[in-house]
C-alpha cells in the first residue's frame, strides 16, 4: 500500500506497479472532454491570450507533478458561496485518449485517474514522463465524495458543472495502478488471460 | 374494490425508490463479503471490494444514492382485481419525480431526438412500467434500478453462432453466455450478476433476462437443468479471471439467473443482461384490511 501526497515525483512513480493499491492526497483537479480539448487547443497547440495567461500559469504551477481526475461530479453549492462534493465517482476515460498524452508532457502530469483504463498512446506517456493511470472504482460516488476534503476553485465554469476543472483537496483517496511507468497495463494483461482462459472453456465441451 | 381505486400511494413509491438507490440488498451485501475473504490478501481486488462495501455502509447511513448513475428505474407490478394501473402508473410517475426532487435519483431521462434532459427522470416508457394482474389479494411491486455502464455490456446472440461454437441447446447457452462474460471484461462494473433469457423474440427475451435479475442469489432454479447451467456459468465466469473492476482476481460475477421463453421454430436468441456490483433492487407489498392500509417494504 503507497500514500503520495502531490506533488508527486518521478522516483514516487518509478516505484509504482501495476496492482498496487494507493492513497492520493493533496491538490488534484477534475477534467473530463471539455476541459481536455480546451487545454490542447488554448495551451499546447494554441499559445495562451493575454487573459488566458493567468489561468495557464495556475495550471502550470498545479499540474507539475499533479493528478487530473476523470469526473463529472454533483456539487452542492452553500449559502456562503463555497461548494462541497456530494457524489464524485470515476467516469470512462478512453474517451481522453485523443488528447491525454500530450497534456500528460505538457504540464509533466505525474498521474490520471479515471475507468476502464487507457490506450496505447497515454501508456507510452506514461512510460516516458513517467506517469500512471490510477483506477477508481466504479459507482463508489459516496465514498469518493467523502474523500473530497474542500473545494478549492473552479476554473471554466461556462463548461457547466460535470465539465468544469475543480481544483480539489483530497484525503486518502482510494485507487489502483492499473497502467504503470514500465509499460505494464492490467487491461491487456486480463484481457489476455481471460480470453486464454475462455478458449479453454470452449474447448473442453 | 373499490377502495383500491381510491388508494393514493405516490409517498409509499417515492420510499420505494429511495430504499432502491440508497440501501443496496442484503444478499447482495453478503455476496460481496464473501467474495472480498476469498480474494489475496492485499490484492487490488480484495482493495475494490473492500472500498464498495465502504462505499454501500456511507450510502446507507447517510441516505444518498449508492452510485451516482441511479440508472433506469423499472417497476414489475403484480396487482389483484379491482386495481387501476393507469392509477398506479400517475402515481409512480410522481412518485419519480419527487424522489428525483429529493435527490434519491439523478435526473436520467433524456430525449433521444433533441437531447434534453426531462429533469425529473419521467419520459416516454421512463420510468419502464410492467404490470400483471394475479390471483392473490394484495399488490406486490419490485423496482430495479438498472445502471448505464452495465447497460451497456448487455448484449443479445442469435443461436447458432459459427465463431463460438454454439448450436441451439444448452452448451450453446454457455458459449455465447461466458463469451458476454469476457467481452464485459471489468467495464459493466464487476463484479456483477447476469440475468439471462432463451428463447423469445428479441424483445421479449432482453425483457425475462432483466427479471431474472429480481431472483435472489442464493435461491434455486426449478428446473434442475437451468439450474445446473446457472451454478456451472458462475463457477466458470469466476475462473476467467477478470476480476472486480476488472483489476484480475477470483471474483468476476455474484450470481447468474437463467429463465427461458418459448421460441418461434426459426429462432433462438440468448439474451443476457449485465448487472453491476450495485444491483439495485426493492419490493413493497400493500395489503388492505378492514380500514387499515398496511404496506411492507423489503
Ligand atoms: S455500472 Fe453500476 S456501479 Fe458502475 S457506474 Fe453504472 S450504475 Fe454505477
Amino acid at each position: 500500500m503507497h500514500r503520495l501526497t502531490t506533488p508527486i515525483s518521478d522516483e514516487e512513480i518509478r516505484g509504482l506497479r501495476v496492482g498496487d493499491t494507493v492513497y492520493l492526497n493533496g491538490l488534484i483537479m477534475t477534467g473530463r472532454d471539455a476541459a481536455h480539448k480546451f487545454m490542447i487547443e488554448h495551451f499546447i497547440k494554441g499559445t495562451p491570450s493575454e487573459e488566458e495567461l493567468p489561468l495557464y500559469n495556475e495550471l502550470k504551477k498545479l499540474l507539475d507533478g499533479g493528478v487530473i481526475y476523470h469526473c463529472g461530479p454533483v456539487v452542492k453549492k452553500h449559502e456562503d458561496g463555497t461548494w462541497s462534493f456530494v457524489a464524485a465517482g470515476p467516469t470512462t476515460s478512453i474517451r481522453e485518449e485523443v488528447y491525454q498524452a500530450d497534456v500528460i508532457r505538457h504540464f509533466n502530469l505525474k498521474g490520471v485517474i479515471g475507468k476502464g483504463g487507457m490506450g496505447p498512446r497515454t501508456l507510452q506517456a506514461c512510460r516516458e514522463q513517467p506517469a500512471v493511470y490510477f483506477h477508481a472504482i466504479g459507482g463508489a460516488a459516496s465514498l469518493i465524495a467523502q474523500a473530497v476534503k474542500e473545494v478549492v476553485t473552479v476554473y471554466k465554469m461556462e463548461f457547466g458543472v460535470p465539465e468544469a476543472m475543480w481544483v480539489i483537496r483530497v484525503e486518502d483517496f482510494p485507487v489502483v495502478v492499473t497502467m504503470d511507468s514500465h509499460g505494464n497495463s492490467i487491461h491487456q494483461q486480463v484481457e489476455e488471460a481471460s480470453r486464454a482462459r475462455l478458449e479453454a472453456l470452449l474447448e473442453a465441451d | 374494490m373499490d377502495r383500491w381505486r381510491t388508494l393514493d400511494l405516490t409517498e409509499e413509491f417515492v420510499e420505494l425508490v429511495r430504499r432502491a438507490a440508497t440501501v443496496l440488498p442484503a444478499d447482495m451485501r453478503t455476496a460481496i463479503a464473501e467474495a472480498k475473504g476469498q480474494e489475496e490478501p492485499g490484492s487490488a481486488a480484495e482493495g475494490a471490494l473492500e472500498t464498495i462495501l465502504l462505499n454501500v455502509k456511507m450510502a446507507e447511513e447517510h441516505s444518498t444514492p449508492i452510485c451516482q448513475d441511479t440508472g433506469t428505474p423499472i417497476f414489475e407490478i403484480k396487482y389483484p382485481y379491482g386495481v387501476s394501473t393507469k392509477a398506479l402508473s400517475e402515481q409512480i410517475r410522481k412518485a419519480v419525480a419527487i424522489a428525483t426532487q429529493r435527490a434519491y435519483l439523478r435526473p436520467n431521462a433524456v430525449d433521444s431526438v433533441t437531447g434534453q434532459n426531462s429533469g425529473d427522470n419521467t419520459g416516454e416508457d421512463f420510468p419502464t412500467l410492467h404490470f400483471q394482474e394475479w390471483d392473490q389479494d394484495h399488490l406486490h411491486v419490485d423496482l430495479i434500478l438498472k445502471g448505464g455502464g452495465c447497460e451497456n455490456v448487455s448484449t443479445q446472440y442469435k443461436l447458432p453462432d459459427a465463431k463460438l461454437g454454439a448450436g441451439r441447446d444448452l452448451e450453446g447457452v454457455r458459449r455465447v453466455v461466458l463469451d458476454a462474460v469476457f467481452q464485459a471484461q471489468g467495464k459493466g462494473c464487476a463484479p456483477g450478476v447476469l440475468g439471462v433469457a432463451i428463447g423469445g423474440d428479441r424483445g421479449a427475451s432482453y425483457i425475462k433476462a432483466k427479471q431474472q435479475l429480481l431472483r435472489p442469489l442464493d435461491d434455486t432454479n426449478p428446473d434442475p437443468q437451468l439450474a445446473a447451467l446457472e451454478q456451472r456459468i458462475l463457477e466458470e465466469g469466476n475462473q476467467l479471471g477478470i476480476g472486480p473492476m476488472g483489476f484480475g482476481g477470483k471474483t468476476t460475477l455474484l450470481g447468474v439467473k437463467i429463465g427461458a421463453l418459448h421460441r418461434l421454430p426459426a429462432s433462438y436468441f440468448v439474451s443476457v443482461a449485465y448487472m453491476c456490483w450495485a444491483n439495485r433492487r426493492a419490493s413493497m407489498d400493500v395489503t388492505l384490511r378492514d380500514d387499515n392500509v398496511e404496506v411492507n417494504y423489503a
